[in-house]
């Protein structure tokens, strides 16, 4: 099954470089997130299922999603239908979409013969949730203490400061 | 691990990891250096669970978890970021909030 990881490492590498060099933030958002869909599937090809499929929920969901929000808000103050237009233009869409067409069939033939791949070593959920809540679980308590800093830390930063807007001296 | 070898999967990492920095260095845009930063952590952490693959242990995609959840959090923080420089300055370079350079 080595071919299958070459060519995803292909894909990922392809799509990473386009990531860095697009001008574009909303091509290389969908760029990026092929990147990581690749990974995703190099990590089902290496006995990872869990990651693969929590690469694909946390990173290839929650935080591009987060990203385009983002995105999205910063715009607001352009002509929205021209450009709702520009992101119709198949040049957009093209290459990601390729990439993921590769990525796809790549998904299919391993699916096909799955018994083949693993070589016996697929470490399952059940092995990395006894871990996770056994000698790591400080780990994940400094984690969720991590998360609540980052939750404060965004809502205060985002914060409009509507001293400095009324045109006071900020405190 | 099937067929490939442990250090070509590192190898990726490493390309990856690479491809990230460049993007943080060679970019000014604010939403490209946090996309950058996205692709670092993401190669960590495959390096992790490629090593983790390799001895047949939990331990690595372990350590890929508490990574995701460090990446969600940067994350957060840096997009709050962003949305401040953009009201600030009106731009996503970060060059335009230089004051502290002297």
């Amino acid at each position: 099954m080595s071919a299958t990881f070459y060519l995803l490492a292909a894909v990922a590498v392809i799509a990473t470089v386009l990531v860095i060099t697009h001008t574009n933030a909303v091509h290389a958002l969908l760029y990026l997130i092929v990147s990581l869909l690749a990974v995703a599937l190099i990590f089902f090809t290496l006995g990872a299922p869990f990651v693969a499929a929590l690469e694909l929920i946390i990173y290839a969901g929650a935080i591009m999603v987060l990203f385009i929000f983002v995105m999205m808000l910063l715009n607001l103050g352009q002509a929205a239908t021209q450009q709702e237009r520009r992101w119709l233009d198949p040049r957009l869409w093209v290459g990601p979409a390729i990439l993921t067409i590769v990525l796809l069939a790549e998904l299919a033939v391993t699916l096909s013969n799955t018994n083949r791949l693993a070589g016996g070593s697929v470490v399952g959920p059940k092995q990395v949730g006894i871990l996770m809540f056994g000698p790591y679980l400080l780990g994940v308590e400094l984690a969720s203490i991590l998360l609540l800093a980052g939750l404060v830390g965004a809502y205060h930063l985002a914060r409009r400061d509507t001293r400095r807007e009324r045109g006071e001296k900020p405190a | 691990m099937s067929s490939v070898p442990m250090a070509h999967g590192l190898l990726l990492a490493g390309v990856l990891f690479g491809l990230g920095l460049v993007g943080v260095v060679a970019r000014r845009n604010i939403v490209f250096m946090l996309l950058s930063i996205e692709v670092m952590l993401n190669a960590a952490g495959l390096a992790f669970v490629v090593a983790g693959s390799r001895w047949g242990q939990a331990d690595g995609q372990a350590m890929f978890l508490l990574i995701l959840a460090m990446a969600a959090a940067e994350v957060s923080v840096g997009l709050a970021l962003l949305i401040q420089l953009h009201r600030r300055f009106k731009t996503v370079d970060v060059d335009a909030a230089s004051n502290l350079q002297g």
